[in-house]
């Protein structure tokens, strides 16, 4: 795990407001583009990020409109590539085993948030900060068949790896 | 896209069926405005109402919770709601929360129509 000994490539701090998902989504997506996963699962890993960033807006911070969430995104581009995403707030502590999948046979509105990030992601981690507010932490590797569907853009790959070694010196 | 101004829905009428065609990204920011459209129409017990997605690029878990209450809502009032021209990144979240078998899920405006 080389990124627990580096800082993030990119860092995003954003209020409690919902008019800004679309943003962080378009951002994440970028990234993973990137990295070299299929669109599908761009998609994806952006429709997790904008889950776990609705349930802190709706749940942790009641829709108060000034909480503040920090979202790390580290771009790993070793064999596989993988894309991890921590997003840390300052919103009420919640009891880890209180965040569960609901029984998705029970058709009704709402409650789908955290079974759809453990869908879609590698992993997903619930903590508690030290002092306050929650930290989340999900990884996603690419899939050797997703590299080898990303031929048209392996180019793309190749200069944002250069990039990042260039800048790690 | 997720901006409310830039959300919009469109409405049309044929004979006891209503379409809706929201257009935008339908996330936490946009699923009340969708909501309030389905609601207003769901005052009049259309015997169908048709859901067109092709204008809809992104749904979030709100967008689904929106459409599940609103199927509860056809179902109770005996009429059928029926998504069409779903693009392939919305159905995907169809899928994961295995809804796809839940709704009635129909490739174009035709089919949903017949």
């Amino acid at each position: 795990m080389a990124d627990q000994h580096r800082e993030p490539d990119v860092r995003l701090e954003l209020f409690s407001q919902s008019r800004f998902l679309s943003g962080a989504r378009a951002l994440v997506g970028n990234i993973a583009q990137r990295l070299g996963f299929s669109e599908i699962e761009c998609g994806q890993i952006s429709l997790a990020v904008d889950e776990a960033l609705c349930n802190i807006i709706k749940h942790g911070y009641q829709q108060r409109s000034d909480g503040r969430i920090w979202i790390s995104i580290w771009a790993n581009h070793d064999e596989p590539s993988e894309i991890k995403v921590v997003i840390d707030d300052q919103a009420e502590q919640v009891d880890l085993e209180a965040i569960k999948s609901r029984d998705l046979a029970d058709i009704r509105p709402g409650g789908l948030g955290v079974h759809i990030m453990r869908e879609i992601m590698d992993e997903v981690l619930f903590e508690k900060r030290e002092k306050q507010g929650m930290r989340l932490t999900m990884r996603k590797q690419v899939q050797p068949a997703d590299r080898s569907a990303q031929v048209g853009r392996a180019g793309n790959v190749t200069s944002l790896k250069r990039e990042s070694e260039s800048e790690n010196g | 896209m997720a901006n409310p101004e830039q959300f919009n829905v469109l409405s049309e009428t044929h004979d006891s069926t209503i379409i809706l065609r929201p257009q935008g990204e339908v996330d936490l920011n946009c699923a009340p405005a969708l909501r309030e459209h389905i609601c207003d129409v769901q005052q009049h017990k259309p015997e169908k109402l048709i859901i067109d997605l092709a204008d809809v690029p992104y749904m979030d878990s709100s967008g689904v919770a929106t459409l599940v209450e609103a199927m509860q809502t056809a179902r109770r009032s005996g009429g059928q709601l029926i998504l069409c021209c779903m693009q392939a990144k919305v159905m995907s979240i169809f899928e994961i929360a295995r809804l796809d078998t839940v709704f009635t899920i129909v490739p174009d405006k035709e089919t949903a129509m017949q």
